[in-house]
C-alpha cells in the first residue's frame, strides 16, 4: 500500500490486516517505554491546511512512537496561504527529504491530488466532505474491541452525513466488515443522493434505537443554521440528539460513539456522554495505535521505493 | 528455522527440503532438559527468572523449557513471548510484519530474561530482542538459550544454553521443532 | 503565397450542398472554381481529406485584456487555426469586461492580423453585473451583434426582458448561460450520484434548467430571439425542442465535453474536468448527442476557457472551471460523434456562421465566388492529445493522453493557408 487516500479504496483484507496491526501497536503503547524503532530515519510531515489539534497530535504521537522524524506544516506554523498552488507547496516539502505527507484540507480530494505529484506516501487525515480514513479504521477497532468483530454488527450513523467525512468514511468501512448500517439525519443532512450507498435510510431515530448495536454520532454544527439546513439547534437536538431518555430505548450492550469534539447539548446530552457505554474515550485511545498501523504499513512493511530519500 | 530462512520459504518464496535428521524427538527433550537444568544451575534457582519465547519459532521451546523447569524445581516461571518485528534492522529492505502480538505483562526491571529461540544464526534477531526487551524495563540480566547454533554470526552474539552446535554451509538451511531438527535446504519455488 | 493561386487537390469537398469528390482552386482571397482535375501553381495536397467550410465557434474565451498568462488573442486564433477555424467569436468576460466601445475596439484591433477571423462579442450588462443594459446599438456600431454575459447568467428576470425587448430591431442576438445562482449556489459540479460519493458540494440540473425555462418564455413573451450557450441537460435539450415546435425563436449549442464526458471523471479530483455548466450524467451526455444528431442544438462551441496550469493546481472546489476546446473539438467530432460530414460541417460551420451574422463569408458553401475560409481534414489520421504541444498558452485539456481520429491538414483563411501540413504558417 502506498497511500492511504480513501476507505473505499480498501479490500476487507487490507482493513483486517491494519486492524491487526493495531493490536500489535496497541501493545507497544501498554510497555514502559512505548516506543520501537521501526521508523528510524523516516520523516514525516504534517500539512495541515485545517486547524485540527486532536488529530495531529494523535498523528504527531504515533510517529514518535515509531521513532520517526516529524515536519510540521500547519497553516498556523507556516506560510502555506489559500491561492498558492498546492503543487508548488509540496514539491517544495518534497525538496527537504520526506517519507510521508500526512494532510488535512478543507476542500475534497486534496490527497488524490498530492498523492499525484509526490513520491512520498500520503496520508488522509481529512478532506473537506469526503474521507476521514484513519478515523473509520479506529471506529472499527473500538467496535471490533467491543462487540469482538464487526460481521451483522447494526450501527445507526446519526446527524450530518452531508457534509461529513467521518461519516463516508464509516459508511464503506463497516459495510465492508459486513456491519448492516443505518443512516439517521433529516433529508436537508442526507447526501444529494445514496445511489450504490450500502445503507438504509432513515428519518426517526426512535425507531431505529431499539434495533441498533452502536449508535455513532456526527457532529452537529452550527454554521448548517444559516443555510436553512435546519430550523434551529434546538429542533434538531429535539429529533436527533441523544438524551438520557431516548438512551433508555437502546440495548443493554449498545454503544455510544462520536468522533469528536462533542457537542455537548447538540447531538448528545453531557449525561450520555459520561455513560459506560459511551465509549469517545476508546475512539481517541485507539487512534494513536491505528495511526501507527497506518504510518507502519506505508513506510514499514514493504521495501523502500527506489529513489525515495536516502 | 532462523529469521532469515523464514523469509526465504512461503509466503515469501521457496519451500524448506529436508536433507538429514540431527536430532529426533527424544534428543531435543533432552537436549531441552540439559539446558534447563543449567539454566537453574546458572542463576542459582528461578527467582527472577522470565523466560520470554521469541517470533514464532521459539515459543513451542519456551514453553517446553518453562515445563521442563517446572518439573525440575516445582515453579513455573514467567513465560511471555515476544515478536521482534519492530526492532528489526531491515525494516524498509523487505517486508516486515509482526506474526503475533508480543505478550509481557510485567516490568522487567530486575529480573533475569532468559530469552528462547529454536534457531541462532547471523544474530540480528537477538539483538532486536534485546532492544525490544529494554522497552519493558531494565532487567538484571539477559540470557540466550537456544536449540540450535548453527553459525555464522553478523553481530557479536553468543548464547549462554545451546541445544546443539551444528556447523552449516551459508546455503544450507535448518528446521528445529519440538518433533525433530532437521538439516536441508531452501528451493525456490514459483508459483 | 500572395499573388500565387491554390490548388487544394484530392479531397471530398463537403457543405450544405452535399458531398462531392473535388479540387478547389483558390485566387485573391476567393474561391476561384470547384471541379475535378484542376491546377494552380501552389498545391496542398487534400487526398483522403473532407474539404469544408472553416469552422466557426461562436464561443471562445481569449482571455485578453486581462488574463494574458492563461491566452492572448493571438495565441488563440493560432489554437483555433489549428483546429480548423477561420472565424471565433471572443467572450466577453475579460478584465475589463468587454462592456464599452472602448474595449470592444481594443479587442478587435488585437485581433487583426490574427491567423484567423476575430470577432467580438460584449456584455448584456455593463461589467457584467447584472444590473445596467450595456450600449448595444453603439456596440452594434462597431460590429458587435452578439451579447451575453457569459461566466453568469442575467439572474433578474425583469432586466433580461427589457434587454430582449431592446435587442429586437438591432440585428443583434443575446445569448444567455443559464445559471440560477440561487440554485447553483456552491455548486463545483454535477449534483448527483457522483457528487455524493465524491463530497464536492454539486449544482442540480435544475439550475441550468430554471434559466433555460425562463428565457424562453420570455423569447415568446417578447418576440425577440435568444440564443442559449453550452446546453448540458437532458431537460434543457427537451425544453429547447418543444419551444421550437411551439415556434419560439430560439437557438442553442452544445460543446463537444458535453457531449461525451460525464461527471465520473471528476472521482480523480482534477480540475481539468471542472468545468461550467458541469458535466453531467449519462443520461444528459445521450440526450445532448441525440440533439446534435436531430437538429434540436442547433450548433457545436467549444467553451475554449484556458486556465493558467497553476490555478489548476488548487483544490477542485477553489480551481476556476473552464477547459480548453479548440484544437480538439473536429476530431473529437469525428471521433465520438457519429455524424455525417455534412451534418458535421453544419453544426462546426454553417450553422454557427448563420447565428453570427457571418454567412456571407464562412461556413460554405464551397462555391466559385466565395471567400475561401475553408478547413481541410484528414478523418482517419490518429493522434494522442499532447497539452504540452498544443498552441495555447495554457494545458488544461481534459483529453490529455486521450487518442483521436482526425486531424486537421491545412486552414485556409480569407484565401491564405494559414496552417499547412498540421503546421501553423503563421
Amino acid at each position: 500500500m502506498r497511500h492511504l487516500l480513501a476507505v473505499s479504496d480498501l479490500s476487507r483484507a487490507d482493513v483486517d490486516r491494519l486492524l491487526d496491526l493495531t493490536d500489535a501497536f496497541a501493545e507497544v503503547g501498554r510497555r514502559r517505554v512505548p516506543k520501537v524503532p521501526a521508523l528510524q530515519g523516516r520523516t514525516v510531515t504534517w500539512l495541515f491546511y485545517e486547524d485540527s489539534t486532536r488529530t495531529r497530535l494523535s498523528f504527531e504521537q504515533a510517529a514518535k512512537r515509531l521513532s520517526a522524524d516529524t515536519l510540521n506544516f500547519s497553516v498556523s506554523s507556516s506560510s502555506v496561504r489559500k491561492g498558492e498552488s498546492l503543487r508548488d507547496t509540496v514539491e517544495t516539502i518534497e525538496a527537504m527529504g520526506v517519507d510521508a505527507i500526512v494532510v488535512r484540507h478543507g476542500s475534497s480530494g486534496v490527497p488524490a491530488q498530492i498523492a499525484r505529484w509526490v513520491s512520498a506516501s500520503v496520508v488522509n487525515a481529512g478532506d473537506g466532505w469526503h474521507e476521514h480514513p484513519t478515523q473509520a479504521l479506529l471506529d472499527c477497532y473500538t467496535i471490533r474491541a467491543h462487540l469482538g468483530g464487526l460481521d451483522g454488527v447494526r450501527i445507526a450513523i446519526v446527524g450530518d452525513v452531508a457534509h461529513s467525512r467521518v461519516a463516508r468514511s464509516d459508511v464503506w468501512a463497516f459495510a465492508l466488515m459486513g456491519a448492516e448500517v443505518t443512516l439517521v439525519a433529516p433529508p436537508t443532512l442526507l447526501p444529494p443522493s445514496v445511489e450504490g450507498w450500502p445503507v438504509r435510510v432513515g428519518h426517526d431515530l426512535d425507531a431505529v434505537l431499539p434495533d441498533v448495536d452502536v449508535v455513532y454520532l456526527l457532529r452537529m454544527q452550527r454554521e448548517r443554521m444559516t443555510e436553512a439546513l435546519v430550523p434551529s439547534l434546538r429542533e434538531y437536538s429535539a429529533r436527533f440528539g441523544l438524551t438520557g431518555r431516548r438512551v433508555e430505548h437502546m440495548g443493554d450492550k449498545a454503544l455510544v460513539m462520536h468522533p469528536g469534539p462533542m457537542n455537548r447539548g447538540v447531538e448528545i446530552a453531557a449525561d450520555v456522554a459520561e455513560l459506560p457505554r459511551s465509549v469517545v474515550v476508546d475512539q481517541v485511545r485507539n487512534g494513536v495505535a491505528v495511526r501507527m498501523a497506518v504510518l507502519f504499513e506505508l513506510l514499514g512493511s514493504g521495501p523502500i521505493r527506489p529513489g525515495g530519500p536516502g | 528455522m532462523a529469521e532469515r530462512e523464514r523469509r526465504q520459504t512461503p509466503p515469501f518464496g521457496g519451500v524448506f527440503v529436508a536433507r538429514s535428521q540431527v536430532l529426533g524427538r527424544d534428543d531435543v527433550r533432552r537436549a531441552i532438559c540439559r539446558m534447563a537444568h543449567e539454566i537453574v544451575e546458572r542463576n542459582h534457582g528461578l527467582d527472577d527468572v522470565v523466560l520470554i519465547g521469541l517470533q514464532t519459532g521459539g515459543v513451542p521451546f519456551a514453553e517446553a523449557m518453562a515445563e521442563a523447569l517446572d518439573v525440575i524445581e516445582g515453579v513455573r516461571p514467567d513465560l511471555g513471548t515476544l515478536d521482534v518485528a519492530f526492532h528489526r534492522d531491515d525494516i524498509g529492505l523487505r517486508p516486515v510484519l509482526p506474526s503475533t502480538v508480543t505478550e509481557i505483562p510485567w516490568d522487567l526491571t530486575g529480573k533475569v530474561v532468559v530469552l528462547v529461540d529454536d534457531v541462532l544464526f547471523t544474530g540480528r534477531t537477538i539483538r532486536a530482542a534485546l532492544d525490544a526487551v529494554h522497552t519493558y524495563g531494565r532487567p538484571r540480566a539477559i540470557e540466550l538459550a537456544v536449540m540450535i547454533d548453527r553459525g555464522h554470526r553478523e553481530l557479536p552474539i553468543r548464547p549462554d544454553f545451546v541445544g546443539k552446535n551444528l556447523p552449516t554451509r551459508r546455503d544450507e538451511a535448518v528446521n528445529a521443532t519440538l518433533d525433530c531438527v532437521e538439516l536441508g535446504e531452501i528451493h525456490k519455488e514459483r508459483w | 503565397m500572395k499573388g500565387k493561386s491554390i490548388v487544394i487537390r484530392g479531397g471530398r469537398v463537403v457543405d450544405a450542398g452535399g458531398e462531392r469528390q473535388a479540387d478547389v482552386v483558390i485566387e485573391e482571397g476567393l474561391v476561384a472554381a470547384v471541379g475535378e482535375g484542376l491546377s494552380a501553381d501552389v498545391e496542398l495536397d487534400a487526398g483522403g481529406c473532407l474539404v469544408g467550410p472553416g469552422l466557426v465557434d461562436v464561443h471562445t474565451h481569449l482571455r485578453q485584456p486581462g488574463k494574458e498568462e492563461a491566452e492572448t488573442i493571438e495565441t488563440g486564433a493560432r489554437a483555433a487555426a489549428l483546429g480548423g477555424y477561420t472565424c471565433i467569436l471572443a467572450m466577453p468576460n475579460t478584465t475589463p469586461a468587454i462592456d464599452s466601445a472602448g474595449v470592444a475596439r481594443e479587442v478587435l484591433e488585437l485581433g487583426r492580423g490574427a491567423p484567423c477571423d476575430v470577432r467580438t462579442s460584449a456584455a448584456i450588462t455593463i461589467g457584467r453585473q447584472g444590473t445596467q443594459l450595456t450600449p448595444m446599438a453603439e456596440l452594434g456600431d462597431l460590429g458587435v451583434r452578439f451579447f451575453t454575459d457569459d461566466g453568469s447568467g442575467v439572474q433578474d428576470t425583469r432586466l433580461m426582458r427589457r434587454a430582449l425587448e431592446y435587442s429586437i430591431g438591432l440585428g443583434v442576438t443575446l445569448a444567455q448561460h443559464c445559471e440560477d445562482e440561487a440554485l447553483a449556489a456552491g455548486g463545483h459540479m454535477n449534483e448527483g450520484a457522483v457528487s455524493a460519493r465524491l463530497g464536492i458540494p454539486g449544482q442540480p440540473a435544475e439550475a441550468e434548467e430554471l434559466m433555460v425555462m425562463r428565457d424562453i418564455a420570455l423569447a415568446r413573451l417578447t418576440g425577440a430571439r435568444v440564443h442559449l450557450q453550452h446546453l448540458s441537460t437532458a431537460r434543457s435539450v427537451e425544453l429547447v425542442a418543444r419551444a421550437k415546435a411551439d415556434g419560439v425563436a430560439v437557438t442553442c449549442e452544445a460543446t463537444p465535453h458535453h457531449a461525451i464526458l460525464t461527471d465520473e471523471r471528476c472521482a480523480t479530483y482534477d480540475p481539468v474536468f471542472k468545468v461550467s455548466p458541469p458535466l453531467r450524467t449519462e443520461a444528459d451526455v445521450a440526450t445532448v448527442r441525440a440533439g446534435l444528431a436531430d437538429g434540436t442544438v442547433d450548433c457545436i462551441a467549444t467553451d475554449h476557457a484556458p486556465h493558467a496550469p497553476e490555478t489548476k493546481e488548487l483544490p477542485f472546489d477553489e480551481a476556476p472551471p473552464g477547459m480548453l476546446g479548440l484544437e480538439t473539438a473536429l476530431a473529437l467530432a469525428l471521433t465520438h460523434l457519429d455524424l455525417h460530414p455534412v451534418r458535421l460541417f453544419a453544426l462546426l460551420a454553417t450553422v454557427p456562421a448563420r447565428i453570427l451574422g457571418e454567412a456571407d463569408v464562412h461556413g460554405g458553401p464551397i462555391a466559385a465566388g466565395r471567400p475561401a475560409n475553408l478547413c481541410v481534414v484528414d478523418p482517419t489520421a490518429e493522434w494522442v492529445v499532447d497539452p504540452t504541444r498544443l498552441a495555447s498558452r495554457s494545458r488544461n485539456t481534459p483529453y490529455a493522453g486521450m487518442s483521436l481520429t482526425g486531424r486537421v491538414r491545412h486552414t485556409v483563411l480569407n484565401g491564405e493557408p494559414v496552417v499547412v501540413d498540421g503546421e501553423a504558417q503563421r
